[in-house]
C-alpha cells in the first residue's frame, strides 16, 4: 500500500472537516458526555467533546465515517483538547491518556475499514494535537506582564503523554493544530521529538497555524514569515493555515507559506466568517471553488476543512481536488 | 530555507552580501554596569527600557547576559525575556542568550517564540556535553554561537581557532543535526596592546580566524564581541571607538556577519583621522613590533577632556556652506543645528522641496554609500534617518503654506522615509 508520502506526491490530499459541528448537530445532552462511573462528576462536561470517545464511542466512530465516506484521505481523531492542561478546567485531567487512546482507536477502526472496502484509497490517522488554553507566550494578567500560567516544561510534560498515548492508538500522523502562540507549538514539537526519539520511531508531522485577524499576526505577535522560521529545525510533512478565518481572508497568508515553506502545504479553513449569531454560512460550493483556486495555483497540497465545515463541504472539496487531478493528468498525457 | 534567519516577532534574514548585523550589548551585565546595577536591584521596568533603546537604536538583535553572581541567573533570565516578549516595539527582534552557564541558556530559549541565538556552547567540557547541549538548542529551534574553546582551554593563536572551528563545525553538522547555517563562530576577540608580545597578534588573528572560517566552512556565521579588543584603552573613548571602528571595518572585509556592539562605540571609518588611524592599524594588523608603545604614547593626548585641536576639529564643520553642514549633520547624526541650518537652507532656496531634493537628498546619498561600503552601521543610519525626520518636520509648515503643494506633502515624506530605509534596504 501505499504511503502518504507517495500520495502525497500524486496528488492533493483531502482532511476531514470539523469535528465540533458535527457533534453540536446531534443535540447531546450533558449526560451524554458522562462517561461510565463519572455519572457523578460535580462540574458540567457538556462541550467537553473529548469526552464523548469516552462515553458515545459510537457517535465519534459515525462521523469519522460520514467524513470517510465524503471523500476525506485522512480523519483527525478527537483530541483536540485532550491534554491533563486543556482537561483541568473539567477536572478531568486524569483522563488525558484514556481520551486519546480511545479517540485514535476510533479513527484507526473507521479508517481501516474504508480501507479494506477499497485499499487503492488508502486512509490515515491525524492524531490532533490543539493548542491548549494557558499559553506560554502571553501573560493573563495585564498588570504583570512577566507572569505566564504555564510553562514550555510543564506543556512539554502535558503534550508528551497525548503524543504516547495516539501513538499507542496507532495514528499515522500527528497534527499540531491551531497554532495561536507559538512556543507552545514548540513545546509540542519538542515533546514529539523526546517521544520519537524513546520509541525509536517516527510519523510525519503536519503542522497548522492561525492567524487570527487582517494583521496578518498570530495571536502572540509573530508574523506568519517570522513564525515559519520558528519552525525551521521541525521536519515537517507539510506547513498550513486552519481555523479564524474562511478561505478568501487566507489568501494572502496561504501566499506567503506556498513561497517560503520547504515542505507540503496544507489549507483547512473555517467555513467563512461567522455570523451575528455565530453561524458559519459559507456552502460547500464557495468553499470548494475557493480552495479549488488555491490548487489551480499549486499551492496546496492537503485540503479540508475547519469550524463549520460538514461532509458536504469535505465531499466538495474532494470532487474538486479529483477534477483538477483529471485535468492535470489528461493535459499531462497530451 | 538555507539562508540564515532569525526570528522575534518578525523575521531577520541574512542573505549574500547583507550588511554586518549588529548585537545590541547594552542588554549584557558583564557589558554595562548600569546594567549590571538594575538587574541586580531588580529594577525591571527601567532594564526593559535599556532593551527598548538598544532597538530603537537600530540593534538588529539584543544580546541579553544576566550573569550577575548574587542573583538566581535562571529566574533572572526567564523573567527578563519574560517581560520583553511582551513589548512589541522590543519583542519584534530576535533575542541572543548570553549566558556561562547551559541551564540559564536553556531557561531563557524555553521562554522565546522566535527563533533567537543560544551564546555559547564550547568543547570546554569534551565531546559529550558539547553535543548534549547542542542537541537540546537544536530541539528548542535555537541557532548557536560555537566560542573557539576546547578541553585545553581558549584558542589564542590563528591554528588554535581554526582547528577548534573546524572540530565543533564538524560535529554539529555531522552529529547533532545542525545546518550550517545556524553555527555562528566566534573566534574570541582578545584585547589587543596590553604590552604582551605574545598579545600582539589578537587582532589579525581573529581576523584572520574569520576570513579562513568563510573560505572553509561552508554557511558558517562568524561573530564576536567587539569591546573587548581596546579594553587597554578604558576611560579613553576617543581612542577606543576609533579602535572599533577600523578593527570592525578589517573584520567585516574578511566576512564577519555580525558582532556585539556598542553602537555608541563606533564611529565613520573615512573619519578617523589619518595619523590616528595610522596608530590604530599598526596595532590591530600587527604592523610594527613597537605599535603598542607607539599607540599608548600617542593616545594620551585624547584622554580626558578632548584636547584644543579635536575641539577646533569639532567646530571646524560649522564654518563651511549650508551644504556642507547639513551633510555633516547627516552623517554624523548630529541634530544640535538642524533647524537653524535648515531655515538658512530654505531662506536661501526660497522653495523647500528644493531643500529635501537638494542638500538633504544628497547627504542621505552619501550616507547611503557610506552603509553599502561597510563603513558605516546600521545604528548610525537610524541616527541619520532622525536627522532627515527633523529637517523634513521643519520644512513641513512652509510646504502646507503653498497653495497647490498640500497635495506632494506627502509624496516628500514618503520620499525622506524611502531615503531611510533605502539605506537599510541594502543590508537585502
Amino acid at each position: 500500500m501505499k504511503t502518504i508520502e507517495q500520495l502525497a506526491n500524486e496528488r492533493i490530499l483531502v482532511l476531514d472537516g470539523a469535528m465540533g459541528t458535527m457533534i453540536q448537530k446531534l443535540g447531546l445532552t450533558e449526560e451524554d458526555f458522562h462517561p461510565p462511573g463519572m455519572e457523578d462528576h460535580k462540574i458540567l462536561l457538556k462541550g467537553n467533546n473529548e469526552l464523548l470517545s469516552l462515553s458515545r464511542p459510537e457517535a465519534i466512530r459515525k462521523i469519522h465515517e460520514q467524513y470517510l465516506e465524503a471523500g476525506a484521505d485522512i480523519v483527525e481523531t478527537n483530541t483536540f483538547s485532550a491534554t491533563s492542561i486543556a482537561q483541568a478546567e473539567h477536572e478531568c485531567s486524569h483522563l488525558a491518556r484514556e481520551m486519546n487512546l480511545a479517540s485514535a482507536r476510533l479513527a484507526r477502526e473507521a479508517c481501516d475499514k474504508y480501507t479494506a472496502m477499497d485499499p487503492s484509497k488508502p486512509r490515515f490517522v491525524a492524531g490532533a494535537i490543539g493548542p491548549m488554553n494557558k499559553t506560554a507566550s502571553l501573560s493573563p494578567d495585564v498588570n504583570d506582564p512577566g507572569f505566564r500560567a504555564v510553562t514550555f516544561d510543564q506543556l512539554v510534560a502535558a503534550y508528551k503523554e497525548q503524543v504516547e498515548a495516539l501513538l499507542d492508538g496507532g495514528v499515522d500522523i500527528l497534527l499540531v493544530e491551531t497554532i495561536f502562540d507559538t512556543l507552545n507549538a514548540k513545546a509540542a514539537f519538542y515533546a514529539i521529538d523526546e517521544v520519537f526519539e524513546a520509541r525509536g520511531t517516527r510519523v510525519p508531522l503536519m503542522c497548522s497555524v492561525t492567524i487570527t485577524d487582517a494583521s496578518g499576526r498570530t495571536l502572540s505577535g509573530q508574523t506568519i514569515e517570522a513564525f515559519l522560521i520558528s519552525m525551521q529545525h521541525v521536519p515537517l510533512f507539510s506547513m498550513g493555515l486552519n481555523c479564524a478565518l474562511g478561505a478568501a481572508q487566507m489568501r494572502p497568508y496561504l501566499e506567503v507559506i506556498a513561497e517560503q515553506s520547504t515542505c507540503r502545504v496544507s489549507i483547512y479553513p473555517n467555513a467563512g466568517l461567522p455570523d451575528q449569531m455565530g453561524e458559519y454560512r459559507e456552502t460547500p460550493e464557495v468553499t470548494a471553488r475557493l480552495v479549488g483556486e488555491f490548487m489551480a495555483s499549486g499551492w496546496v497540497n492537503v485540503v479540508g476543512g475547519c469550524c463549520g465545515t460538514t461532509p458536504e463541504h469535505i465531499a466538495a472539496l474532494a470532487q474538486e481536488a479529483e477534477a483538477q487531478h483529471r485535468e492535470a493528468t489528461c493535459s499531462g498525457l497530451n | 530555507m538555507s539562508i540564515p534567519t532569525y526570528s522575534g516577532l518578525e523575521p531577520l534574514r541574512i542573505f549574500p552580501g547583507s550588511n554586518f548585523v549588529n548585537i545590541g550589548e547594552r542588554t549584557n551585565v558583564t557589558g554595562s554596569a548600569a546594567f549590571r546595577k538594575l538587574i541586580k536591584n531588580g529594577n525591571y521596568d527601567e532594564a526593559v527600557s535599556v532593551a527598548r533603546q538598544q532597538v530603537e537604536n537600530g540593534a538588529q538583535v539584543i544580546d541579553v547576559n544576566l550573569d550577575e553572581g548574587m542573583i538566581d541567573g535562571v529566574e533572572a533570565m526567564r523573567k527578563f525575556i519574560n517581560l520583553i516578549a511582551a513589548e512589541p516595539d522590543i519583542a519584534r527582534v530576535p533575542v541572543m542568550v548570553d549566558s556561562s552557564k547551559f541551564s540559564v541558556i536553556e531557561a531563557g530559549l524555553k521562554c522565546l517564540q522566535g527563533k533567537g541565538i543560544a551564546n555559547s556552547i564550547s568543547l570546554k567540557e569534551g565531546e559529550a556535553e558539547f553535543l548534549r547541549q547542542a542537541k537540546i538548542i537544536r530541539r528548542l529551534g535555537a541557532a548557536t554561537v560555537v566560542m573557539c574553546f576546547d578541553e585545553q582551554g581558549q584558542a589564542d593563536n590563528f591554528e588554535r581557532r581554526i582547528a577548534i572551528a573546524q572540530r565543533s563545525y564538524d560535529l554539529l553538522t555531522q552529529n547533532a543535526g545542525f545546518a550550517p547555517h545556524d553555527i555562528i563562530i566566534d573566534a574570541n576577540i582578545l584585547t589587543v596592546a596590553t604590552g604582551m608580545a605574545e598579545h600582539d597578534r589578537y587582532a589579525i588573528d581573529f581576523i584572520e580566524a574569520v576570513r579562513w572560517i568563510k573560505q572553509n566552512l561552508p554557511g558558517a556565521l562568524t561573530s564576536g564581541g567587539v569591546s573587548n579588543v581596546s579594553f587597554s584603552f578604558r576611560g579613553n573613548e576617543p581612542v577606543r571607538e576609533a579602535i572599533h571602528t577600523a578593527f570592525l571595518y578589517h573584520a567585516i572585509k574578511a566576512g564577519l556577519d555580525m558582532g556585539i556592539v556598542n553602537a555608541g562605540q563606533i564611529g565613520v571609518y573615512d573619519d578617523i583621522p589619518k595619523d590616528l588611524l595610522e596608530h590604530v592599524e599598526d596595532v590591530l594588523l600587527a604592523r610594527r613590533p613597537d605599535a603598542t608603545e607607539r599607540m599608548v604614547a600617542f593616545a594620551e593626548q585624547f584622554k580626558g577632556a578632548p584636547s584644543a585641536e579635536a575641539v577646533a576639529a569639532q567646530a571646524a564643520w560649522r564654518e563651511g556652506s549650508v551644504e556642507e553642514r547639513l551633510k555633516h549633520a547627516l552623517v554624523h547624526g548630529v541634530t544640535e543645528f538642524i533647524e537653524a541650518d535648515t531655515e538658512e537652507a530654505r531662506a536661501q532656496y526660497v522653495d523647500p522641496v528644493l531643500v529635501i531634493e537638494g542638500p538633504l537628498m544628497a547627504g542621505m546619498n552619501v550616507v547611503g554609500d557610506l552603509f553599502g561600503s561597510g563603513k558605516m552601521f546600521l545604528p548610525q543610519v537610524v541616527k541619520s534617518a532622525r536627522v532627515m525626520k527633523r529637517a523634513v518636520a521643519y520644512l513641513e509648515p512652509f510646504l502646507a503654506g503653498e497653495e497647490g503643494r498640500a497635495g506632494d506633502r506627502h509624496a516628500e515624506g514618503r520620499r525622506e522615509e524611502g531615503a531611510a530605509r533605502h539605506c537599510e534596504g541594502r543590508r537585502a
